[in-house]
């Protein structure tokens, strides 16, 4: 599904390496998750793999089921099926979110030849997948995220994900800013979307957000590279001692 | 004070380039005063203060430029779901065939060129008025040139609520065509009318229209300025407005080498009000001036302006607003907002906003701003799949959202924004 070979990264402006050489691959049907302390890069990581501007690839490779991720235009990665959920959704004012999400649908279907969605068709699918995730008919003729709570906010991105049905999830700190019932709220979301055909990139500080979206693979990142790896465990173990032990076992 | 030789020379080369129409006693008196106010203080050049953003030479020369006309391919007719009379002037000339019967109910309308041969009427009484009023403290020669050589126009007089929308349509069908048209417009006690205003009328256009607004009557306008690029277009708005009135206009921009809309506003009746909006979408040598003044000289009136401008590839957008709030006029709210959304480094905006209060006890804010795209939100709209020039056209039409919605009427602002996103659609094909 998502290969990352060896991906290095510069900020652009300020002349600074951030990600150092990422080796990474998540199966389709898998959930991984990338956990390490502040400024490890791990933002970073999933704004290059979507395609923001400011940074700038200096070597190494990612693809999304065999195509070249870094080649693309961001709207053209999230044709191809790559999806983050922002760790800060952006507000945008004078935009309905209606408006936004269908004319992000039907773009993205029209990009892979499918045929558009009508009005009545996305208002069904809609208001069903906006049920579940709590979501009311206000918020969702509201501009996009503007006078949201934080909670609000990443229940609004679960939801495009859902609509969007993408093939891999990026989740950038999703738990960030959640109280308890809303963390649950999005990890039902999310588990709700998992199958045989998805993969899941999952970045979380915090284990606490891992009890209830349960990862296949663990990462550790630390200073640009993934520098340990291993199942469910190793998310306990940090929880537990920090990452200092592992920091020092690794140098 | 001597007017300049120079523009004793440009007024009068203008002049000598029109007959000034001839009619009854009172209406060749109105136009004979109105020419001697126009050579007393001459043509705008861009040494005057109030020209100093925009250049008037187009606008002020014998002979017009000539202006392509515009291919407005597939367009469907704005406003054609509207209950509406329709009053056509094709390059400011009456076109009765086109136009539908002028009769209506709590309205009568006619044609200046008509009621102008009338030794009694109730223009007499109002032509040119307003315009004279809106001459101090700054002069507008144009308006008053106007006012001396205007060949036609409709004499709009409301009695009560007029429920058909009056649609003025002007075609351009020449490219060389010089159009001078002058409307009065006059609402009774409690009258309420809409008037819709459409396309480029001529490849010069100098429009008046003076507007009367007795108490606790209502006037709506919206108007669409064509599309004919080479177009060049000046037009004034003359109001007053009497006790519990409202006033409230909307005018679309695109595309015009030169446009500048006056708007002159009279808050004479207490608990008035007057909101005066624009979105403008221009690229290229675009240039568009909107100058208003709006004079609160009563109790408790609001006046809202709110003007937005798309600019792209060089186009220049110009903003000349002010507030002036007369000693007594307490409880004055006044608001008055102008921004610009620059597309790229080339394009300017230009804000001149102003305020001078004499009352103590009002409430008045102003802001301007010039900013480029929020890239924020184009790169979150791009990561969900939307290609950046649909949301370059989203983020647009959000930032333009705020003028289109002082349209009251929600078909005519559905109406606005289908054209909105159409043009802008089919700019990028």
């Amino acid at each position: 599904m998502l290969e990352i070979k060896n991906l290095h990264v510069d900020l652009e402006e300020e002349d600074k390496t951030i990600l150092k050489g990422v080796n990474l691959t998540v199966e389709a049907g898998k959930v991984h998750a990338i956990m390490g302390p502040n400024g490890s890069g791990k933002s970073t990581l999933s704004y290059v793999l979507s395609g923001k501007d400011g940074y700038e690839v200096t070597g190494g490779q990612a693809t999304l089921n065999g195509e070249d991720l870094l080649d693309m235009e961001p709207e053209e990665r999230a044709a191809a099926g790559l999806f983050l959920a922002f760790q800060y959704p952006v507000e945008i004012p004078g935009v309905g979110n209606m408006t936004f999400l269908r004319t992000a649908m039907n773009a993205q279907r029209k990009a892979r030849g499918e045929d558009e969605l009508s009005a009545a068709e996305f208002l069904k699918l809609v208001r069903e997948k906006a049920k579940t995730l709590k979501i009311d008919a206000e918020m969702l003729k509201r501009p996009v995220n503007v006078g949201f709570s934080g909670g609000e906010k990443k229940r609004n991105e679960i939801l495009q994900m859902a609509m969007l049905e993408p093939k891999m999830c990026i989740l950038d700190e999703t738990d960030s800013g959640l109280d308890v019932d809303a963390m649950k709220l999005v990890a039902e979301g999310v588990n709700a979307l998992r199958d045989a055909g998805r993969g899941f990139l999952v970045i979380t500080h915090y284990q606490r957000l891992l009890d209830h979206i349960k990862p296949d693979v663990v990462h550790i990142m630390a200073n640009g590279r993934i520098i340990k790896s291993g199942g469910p465990e190793l998310a306990v173990e940090v929880e537990n001692n920090g990452y200092a032990d592992i920091l020092a076992e690794v140098a | 004070m001597a007017l300049p030789q120079t523009k004793q020379d440009v007024t009068e080369a203008r002049l000598s380039t029109l007959d000034m129409p001839q009619g009854a006693s009172w209406a060749n008196a109105l136009r004979e005063n109105a020419l001697s106010r126009l050579r007393a203080v001459g043509l705008p050049d861009r040494r005057d203060e109030y020209w100093k953003y925009t250049r008037p030479d187009t606008l002020v020369q014998a002979q017009g430029p000539q202006a392509a006309l515009f291919e407005t391919q597939e367009e469907d007719e704005l406003f054609g779901g509207v209950e509406r009379l329709q009053i056509v002037f094709v390059d400011g000339v009456f076109d009765a065939e086109a136009s539908d019967d002028l009769s209506g109910e709590n309205v009568k309308i006619e044609r200046l060129a008509e009621v102008s041969q009338t030794d009694i009427h109730w223009a007499k009484d109002l032509y040119g008025v307003l315009e004279t009023r809106g001459q101090t403290p700054v002069a507008r020669p144009l308006a008053t040139l106007n006012t001396a050589m205007a060949t036609d126009g409709v004499m709009i007089h409301a009695t009560g609520k007029v429920s058909k929308a009056i649609h003025l349509v002007y075609h351009h069908k020449s490219t060389s065509s010089d159009a001078i048209l002058h409307h009065l417009i006059k609402l009774e006690d409690g009258a309420d009318l809409t008037i819709l205003e459409s396309g480029p009328a001529a490849a010069r256009f100098n429009k008046v229209m003076e507007v009367e607004i007795a108490d606790n009557a209502r006037f709506h306008h919206v108007r669409k300025q064509g599309r004919d690029h080479e177009r060049v277009a000046v037009t004034h708005i003359f109001a007053r407005l009497g006790r519990e009135s409202a006033f409230k206009s909307f005018t679309l921009t695109a595309n015009g080498v030169m446009t500048r809309n006056e708007c002159v506003i009279e808050l004479t009746g207490d608990d008035a009000i007057a909101h005066v909006a624009g979105a403008a979408v221009g690229d290229g040598d675009f240039h568009h001036d909107d100058t208003v003044f709006i004079t609160h000289d009563a109790e408790r009136c609001e006046s809202r302006q709110v003007f937005k401008k798309v600019l792209r590839n060089g186009a220049t957008g110009v903003f000349q607003g002010k507030i002036l709030v007369k000693a007594g006029a307490q409880k004055t709210d006044g608001y008055q907002i102008s921004q610009s959304l620059l597309l790229d480094g080339d394009s300017q905006f230009l804000a001149k906003p102003e305020l001078e209060i004499y009352a103590d006890d009002v409430i008045c804010s102003h802001g301007s701003t010039s900013g480029a795209i929020d890239e924020e939100g184009l790169f979150y709209l791009r990561a969900r799949g939307i290609p950046e020039s649909t949301a370059t056209d989203l983020l647009t039409l959000a930032f333009l959202a705020e003028a289109v919605q002082e349209v009251e009427d929600e078909g005519l602002r559905e109406d606005i924004n289908n054209r909105l996103s159409g043009w802008l659609e089919r700019r990028r094909g």
